[in-house]
């Protein structure tokens, strides 16, 4: 399979990251000398075999519903690019 | 005075708890060798004077029941350190100041260290050479121009360069066993869960290890005792009960299964490493070790499945960088166009790529030809460990295809990048422990590593391996300080 | 899955249309920490004041789930009857969103903690069945509040990682009516277990409607749209309404439905498409790498079982057969848990149907009047049991009872209190009653010439002065016997 220019461009949309004319193309040749290297997988046969999404051989640990954390407010907005001590703040959004 | 420097790291705490060397005296010699040695650029960022105040009260108020009393050690700049910047090796991350600690830095001040600044590293952990941080590539003390490896390059060059004591470092597909061994040093990723990764910059969460970095095996059975712990904030932490396994540390292997799967034996390997592999064989048998050839068949698989699985994950756990709360933002006239101009400047190609990658095998219509798929192949990767360890108690490969390369040699050939970690990855996959040791140098005089993987939760096996290895293959690094 | 017809239905030239309705009701759990920290879920702090490192996505955070949020999930899981899921799977919806820390909301997605299930509507029609399709444990966003500075939003992120319950129904709502029982019905279940207050002004409970139109007859489902986030019952209604307009009206246009998501203005009363077509949504889910296959065991969930209380379906069946109560009165009185509660506190030492007569009536009245709740009632449910005996036992008339009611109401007074007090004792002494029937009769002689010649209506005529006589203490049914005794 082959990734084009307009599949590069859906998913840096999708990625939330903008790429120009020049960069998209590279991005499209890397893609693809990568993806030709992915498409190894499909010479395996695969039907007998369940997914594996963790290696971890336990049960998931369950937490007691307690409040542990203060208010660290100050903490929480203290990297904040912006100024706002109460909010963080973006761009307007409108819906 | 350069005394100091040579001492591993089990001896500085003898020398230490003897008063024959105070913490302050180690720290400025480390310090100031640092000081020394910008070029290599493996500090992001130095916390140098507040490691001699530390190191000051060590002294005057000194408690010698710990594992590490007033050992000064820099560390990966992947986990997270309160009040000190700490940025994954990304612009995206250059101001961000955490208020919180890594689980597993957090042990290593328990246990009486003392933090010297923060290492760095590939961008995210995402790259082998330590060439796409955004601070600048890393230099091996092997060679002027030579990667030392990555993503931990910054701590393999560091340590390497005798700029710090020993170090840590987080391994997703290699990035401890495969700087270590660029750079003739011991690393080892341990058993998925075993090291918390609480604070610790998230690149593939299912893959994610910290690991020491040491100058030897002994080194790494001590500190990897400190690190390993159970930690009730990471889900994924096993609670079982951790041995002390550099007191249980025994160099007698004798009657020890060694598997030596075939598979490994890639086309194109150069014979040095053929070679190496081979002198580990005679040596493990030479120490009473026997030595059985096995077969793990979806090894060529394992490579393309992480560079699915990895990505993937990626993507997801990148998604928080976006410029709102923390870290560099790019001004834009919405939100949207803030978020894709704060990504596109903030990360650097390398992860963009990823990210890229990670966001199309999730997409709909993509999901069940990749990901899922992967997932699949993943199974079949653990379950050819899991059928080998019917049969033998440990396995050795190469740790590298090759040895180290030149800054740049790579840079344009994603795959061929890749291609460096296919010996590490495959661990990854499974969840298991496996270690890096120096083994030998090509014919330029490069270090070359053996690996060890073991059983689940069975570190203290390769550790007894590696040490007994260690005794008969009797490394010795030729570098020659030629940045100084 | 009813078989009965439903009668709303939308009319165009000579076409009929039905609307179909899904919902997916977003139902906050009621916990005192997070669904993945142990930040406090209090509603209405400060912003910004109950977020934890974890909520804010700091990096090297990570997810550790509350137990409790679970217990509650598999608690409305068996009170909507429905499977619970032995194992399921935390999976990842991603997006990017201001007030969406992680960038990717933790919820389940091919795996559910609970499956299919239902409830059960009391129509005016009868009763409804409508299906459950499942119920899945989700985080909850931040808030972006677009409206206070002019150039910016800003954004809280208390609500950030509180737990949700997703209940997604089945396409069985057929009208805005249905749509209401259906919310009210699952507020009611949740609120008798404790699982969700249901408070929709407080954002406890919100709902995506999903609306599609069909004529008549047909099988297939229409294209639907989804309107997200209304948070009154009202503005649904008022949503739906107006969505299966609009696309009836594109459908006789000639036109076709584009499947999207639609946002309700409650100003305008109109639906608008939210997203263009060209960003739609890849959410990319994928199972959450820092979470484990969520696994409950047999015992876990008959622990749950056990400490399910009747809920409001036995409950009205229970009044109907014990107390021969109607239907109507039955539903009215257990739809909500704390109705039901007061009630069965009243009837503990009152008679039933008086008491069944006095909540339903002037109680409910005083409430609606003064726009409280039922917990908050000025009136006991111990006072009111005593007003109710105060009647039975003949003390006070049901008239004198109303005047001690609004005297109650301004202060929970014990009844029989007032009743000493302002001296509202009925009078039911047959020789005082007597004596002041006698006096009626001997003023009134020309009136009781006209009765006994016939004019038998006037009888009204002498209870009425009889009782202004006593100021309205005369036991009325003695009044009746002595009159007739002496008007024979
Ligand atoms: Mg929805
Ligand atoms: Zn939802």
């Amino acid at each position: 399979m082959t990734i084009d220019l307009k599949t590069v461009k859906k998913i840096s949309k999708l990625a939330r990251i903008s790429v120009d004319e020049e960069k998209a193309k590279k991005l499209e040749s890397d893609l693809n000398s990568i993806f030709e290297f992915i498409e190894k997988l499909n010479q395996l046969d695969t039907s007998k075999s369940k997914p594996l999404t963790s290696v971890v051989d336990t049960k998931l640990q369950l937490r007691k519903d307690e409040v542990k954390s203060q208010n660290i407010r100050d903490q929480i907005l203290k990297n904040s690019p912006d100024e706002n001590k109460d909010f963080f703040v973006v761009p307007k959004v409108v819906e | 005075m350069s005394n100091i420097l040579d001492l591993t790291l089990v001896d500085l705490v003898e020398k230490i708890k003897k008063k024959d060397l105070s913490s302050k005296e180690i720290t400025k010699t480390y310090i100031e060798r640092s000081e020394k040695s910008k070029k290599l650029n493996t500090y992001i960022t130095e916390d140098f004077e507040s490691a001699l105040k530390k190191a000051d009260n060590f002294d005057n108020k000194p408690n010698f029941d710990k594992k590490l009393p007033g050992i000064p050690i820099a560390v990966k700049d992947l986990f997270c350190t309160k009040n000190i910047r700490t940025t994954a090796g990304s612009k995206i991350l250059e101001n961000f100041i955490p208020t919180y600690e890594s689980t597993v830095t957090n042990n290593l001040w328990n246990e009486g260290a003392i933090l010297l600044g923060k290492l760095n590293c590939d961008e995210f952990a995402m790259g082998s050479s330590n060439e796409t941080s955004f601070f600048g590539n890393v230099q091996s003390p092997v060679g002027e121009k030579i990667v030392p490896g990555g993503s931990s390059g910054g701590s393999a060059s560091a340590l390497a360069a005798k700029l710090t004591p020993t170090t840590i470092g987080t391994d997703t597909g290699g990035s401890i066993r495969q700087p270590a061994s660029f750079t003739g040093t011991v690393g080892l990723k341990p058993t998925y869960g075993s090291c918390s990764r609480y604070g610790i910059v998230a690149f593939a969460s299912s893959l994610d290890q910290a690991g020491p970095m040491t100058r030897d095996v002994k080194d790494c059975a001590l500190l990897f005792s400190v690190i390993s712990s159970y930690d009730s904030k990471d889900s994924t932490s096993i609670n079982f009960r951790r041995e002390d396994h550099f007191k249980k540390l025994n160099k007698s292997i004798k009657g020890k299964k060694i598997g030596i799967p075939k598979e490994y034996r890639v086309d194109g390997m150069p014979k040095e490493i053929e070679d190496l592999w081979q002198k580990g064989i005679n040596i493990a048998k030479d120490a009473g070790a026997e030595i059985i050839d096995v077969s793990l068949p979806n090894t060529n698989y394992a490579l393309p499945t992480y560079y699915i699985v990895a990505p993937a994950e990626a993507s997801s756990n990148l998604a928080r960088y976006d410029g709102v709360k923390y870290g560099f933002r790019s001004q834009g006239e919405n939100l949207i166009d803030m978020y894709e101009k704060t990504r596109s400047e903030g990360f650097g190609n390398e992860v963009k790529r990823r990210i890229m990658i990670g966001t199309y095998v999730l997409s709909s219509g993509y999901y069940d030809a990749y990901y899922l798929k992967a997932q699949k192949v993943r199974r079949l990767i653990k379950n050819d460990f899991d059928d080998v360890y019917k049969k033998v108690d440990a396995i050795l490969t190469p740790s590298t295809p090759s040895s180290a390369f030149k800054i740049g040699e790579k840079t344009n050939d994603p795959v061929s990048m890749y291609l460096n970690d296919i010996f590490t990855v495959p661990i990854n996959l499974a969840g298991l422990p496996a270690i890096s040791i120096p083994a030998g140098h090509d014919q330029k005089d490069y270090p070359l590593g053996l690996q060890i993987i073991g059983k689940a939760f069975d570190e203290q096996n390769i550790l007894n391996i590696a040490y007994s290895l260690e005794q008969e293959i009797k490394f010795k690094n030729k570098m020659n300080d030629w940045w100084l | 899955m009813s078989k009965k017809q439903s009668n709303y239905i939308i009319k165009r030239n000579q076409n009929n249309y039905e609307v179909v309705i899904g919902l997916e009701v977003h139902a906050q759990i009621l916990s005192e920490s997070k669904l993945f920290s142990s930040s406090p879920t209090k509603f209405g702090a400060e912003p910004n004041t109950q977020v934890s490192l974890v909520d804010a996505a700091f990096p090297g955070m990570l997810p550790v789930i509350n137990e409790f949020c679970i217990k509650q999930a598999v608690k409305t899981g068996l009170g909507l009857k429905a499977k619970i899921n032995k194992r399921s799977i935390f999976d990842r919806k991603n997006y990017f969103y201001a007030d969406l820390p992680q960038g990717y909301q933790i919820s389940q997605y091919k795996d559910p903690i609970v499956g299919e299930g239902f409830v059960i509507l009391d129509l005016p029609s009868g009763e409804k069945t409508i299906g459950i399709e499942r119920l899945h444990l989700e985080q909850d966003a931040g808030k972006s509040i677009h409206d206070v500075d002019p150039q910016n939003t800003l954004v809280d992120l208390n609500r950030s990682g509180v737990a949700l319950m997703e209940i997604v129904s089945k396409p069985d709502l057929r009208s805005p009516d249905e749509v209401n029982a259906y919310i009210k019905k699952l507020r009611s279940i949740m609120r008798y277990l404790g699982t969700c207050d249901g408070n929709m002004q407080e954002g406890s409970l919100r709902a995506d409607v999903n609306v599609s139109v069909r004529k008549i007859g047909e099988k297939k489902l229409g294209t639907r749209c989804e309107i997200k986030n209304v948070n009154s019952i009202k503005f649904m209604q008022m949503a739906i309404e107006h969505e299966a307009n609009r696309q009836v009206d594109v459908i006789e246009e000639g036109g076709s439905i584009d499947q999207e998501t639609r946002l309700f203005d409650t100003k305008k009363n109109e639906t608008r498409s939210m997203r263009s077509k060209e960003d739609a949504h890849d959410y990319r889910y994928f199972p959450d790498p820092d979470l484990l296959p969520l696994e409950v065991s047999d015992d876990f969930i008959n622990d749950i079982k056990r400490s399910i209380p009747e809920l409001p379906d036995e409950k009205k069946k229970r009044f109907i057969e014990k107390f021969s109560l109607s239907a109507y009165e039955a539903n009215i009185l257990v739809s909500d848990i704390e109705t039901s509660k007061y009630f069965e506190e009243v009837i503990k030492n009152s008679d039933v149907k008086l008491s069944t007569n006095w909540i339903t009536g002037e109680l409910f009245a005083l409430l609606n009047e003064k726009n409280l709740e039922i917990t908050k009632s000025p009136i006991s449910a111990k006072n009111l049991s005593k007003l109710v005996n105060l009647i039975k036992d003949g003390i006070i008339s049901g008239k004198i009872a109303k005047s001690v009611f609004e005297l109650m109401a301004k202060g929970d007074k014990n009844p029989a209190d007032i009743v000493e007090e302002k001296g509202l004792k009925q009078q039911s002494d047959p020789k005082l009653l007597e004596q002041l029937i006698d006096k009626v009769v001997s003023d009134n002689q020309d009136k009781v010439k006209e009765y006994k010649s016939g004019k038998e209506k006037l009888f009204g005529f002498f209870v009425g002065q009889a009782m202004k006589a006593s100021s309205g203490k005369a036991n009325p049914q003695l009044i009746n016997d002595i009159l007739k005794k002496k008007l024979k």
